[in-house]
């Protein structure tokens, strides 16, 4: 039950690795959530994502940008937003039992929170005001900002994870979904 | 109102994203997450279209900043990226990177070209 047929062709390494933050139908967990609970599993997406993105909205009327300036809101909201996909994925691995877990928390909320198209379009306009140094600079200290952020996240969960199995929880148990 | 609005835009947003990250999914068989990067590209598409035009600031945070920001995605995105890297699939995660910045480009650019030649 817990391993099914679509985990089998994967290698090992991508075993270990914890599931898609959206949707990955290589896990037979997630390719039956939408038929078993359809409007509790898009309920719950549409829920997070809101609050995800009043978040989002927030950190823009705290940190306001004009035309050709450094959009610091948005690069601050996709790098934690990747800090905290790489904890939750570890414990969303943790605990399969917290079916809606990835869906409210991964897809929606954070899923929510960062945003891609906002940031390709802040490039773009910091191309068009004749500002391509702070477009690069922004473009890559969002990228690597965020894949580190992601390793440091997912680093931490898992040391956290570790030190519960130490303790004997049975949370720390691995099962893959 | 704005706050409303973009809570509203984000609540369709991001089950669109949900869904046609499944629907894109099943119908390709590799590790490389096109799912995420067909909603990426297509976010930058239409938010570079909305953002060359002078919306209404209650339809720019319904449909910019909520909806189209919702459908798109950087966590996601970066773990994928991570995730690939981390699997010895260093190759993939670099294309994952390069096709979904480059893509995510292009389309905007398109999409304000559009925009730009529609209101002149």
């Amino acid at each position: 039950m817990s391993t099914g047929p679509g985990r089998t062709g994967a290698t090992a390494a991508q075993a270990d690795a914890p599931v898609d933050p959206d949707v990955d139908l290589r896990s037979p967990g997630q390719v039956r959530e939408l038929a078993r609970r359809p409007w509790a599993v898009i309920g719950a997406i549409a829920a997070g994502g809101a609050i995800g993105a009043t978040a989002r909205h927030a950190a823009d009327v705290l940190l306001p940008h004009g035309p050709g300036q450094l959009p610091l809101s948005t690069l601050l909201v996709n790098v934690s937003g990747a800090l905290l996909i790489g904890a939750l994925m570890v414990a969303v691995e943790a605990r399969p039992g917290a079916r809606l877990m990835r869906p409210f928390l991964g897809t929606g909320v954070l899923g929510g929170y960062t945003t891609f198209s906002t940031h390709v379009v802040d490039v773009q306009h910091l191309l068009e005001a004749g500002r391509p140094g702070w477009a690069l600079l922004y473009l890559g200290g969002t990228l690597f900002g965020a894949l580190a952020a992601v390793g440091i996240g997912v680093a931490a969960a898992e040391a956290a994870v570790r030190a519960a199995r130490g303790r004997g929880g049975e949370h720390g148990r691995k099962e893959p979904r | 109102m704005t706050w409303l609005m973009v809570a509203l835009g984000a609540a369709v947003g991001a089950p669109l994203r949900y869904l046609a990250d499944r629907f894109v999914q099943a119908r390709h068989d590799s590790v490389f997450p096109w799912g995420t990067h067909a909603a990426n590209a297509t976010a930058c598409l239409l938010l570079g279209f909305t953002a060359a035009l002078a919306l209404p600031p209650a339809v720019a945070a319904f449909a910019g900043t909520g909806l189209l920001g919702a459908l798109s995605t950087y966590s996601t995105f970066g773990y994928e990226t991570y995730r690939l890297a981390r699997t010895g699939a260093r190759f993939l995660a670099f294309a994952n990177a390069a096709a979904s910045i480059a893509a995510g480009l292009g389309a905007a650019l398109i999409g304000a070209a559009i925009a730009r030649s529609i209101t002149g």
